[in-house]
């Protein structure tokens, strides 16, 4: 099997193909999306896409790490991290497609 | 935000698109996805993030209540790995 990676070119190509926009319009259509979705979560809201999953916001708060390199302690500061929980439309999809 | 907000958002800012067109677009852009990743392949959006696929082997798992084996079948998961710029962003850089 050959392995591709997508990227945001693919993604307006297929943008591009669907709807009878041209070209550098559907390469900004997939920019504002993944730009308003990032907005969103810069603003500490949760983005739920139904049938495809929800990427929500989390707090982690200060703790003490180590570097593992030097084993010198480090406190690793309050941080916001991003998680994406997949639907699980999406787990089964991705389950059956690569079931052989 | 739900899908309706963001199509939403896309409508108003593209007032010379069909409502129909702009839900074409946002729903065409998470099925390709999706579909990328049943085919075990990777979606890699600088900046946003990548969606890749991820192997659980097989395992020997046990039901927590009666603690009797039961053997786990291999899966495959979607997996999601945040952006460096948004990742950035999200702590204020």
């Amino acid at each position: 099997m050959v392995e591709k990676t997508l990227t945001r070119m693919d993604l307006s190509e297929a943008v591009f193909n669907a709807v009878g926009l041209s070209k550098n319009e559907s390469a900004d259509l997939v920019e504002n999306v993944l730009k308003h979705m990032a907005d969103a979560l810069v603003d500490g809201e949760q983005v739920k896409i139904s049938s495809f999953g929800t990427f929500s916001v989390r707090n982690k708060t200060e703790r003490v790490g180590r570097n593992p390199k030097t084993g010198e302690e480090v406190t690793i500061e309050p941080r916001r991290v991003l998680t994406f929980r997949p639907s699980h439309l999406m787990k089964d999809r991705i389950e059956t497609g690569n079931k052989r | 935000m739900i899908r309706s907000e963001l199509i939403q958002k896309l409508a108003d800012e593209n007032p010379h698109l069909f409502q129909r067109d702009v839900e074409r677009i946002v729903n065409t852009i998470f099925d390709e996805i999706t579909e990328t990743m049943a085919r075990g392949d990777r979606v890699e959006l600088r900046g946003f993030g990548a969606f890749s696929v991820k192997k659980r082997d097989s395992r020997i798992g046990r039901n927590p209540r009666t603690g009797a084996s039961v053997s786990v079948a291999e899966k495959h998961v979607p997996f999601f790995k945040t952006g460096k710029l948004l990742r950035d962003r999200l702590n204020g850089r």
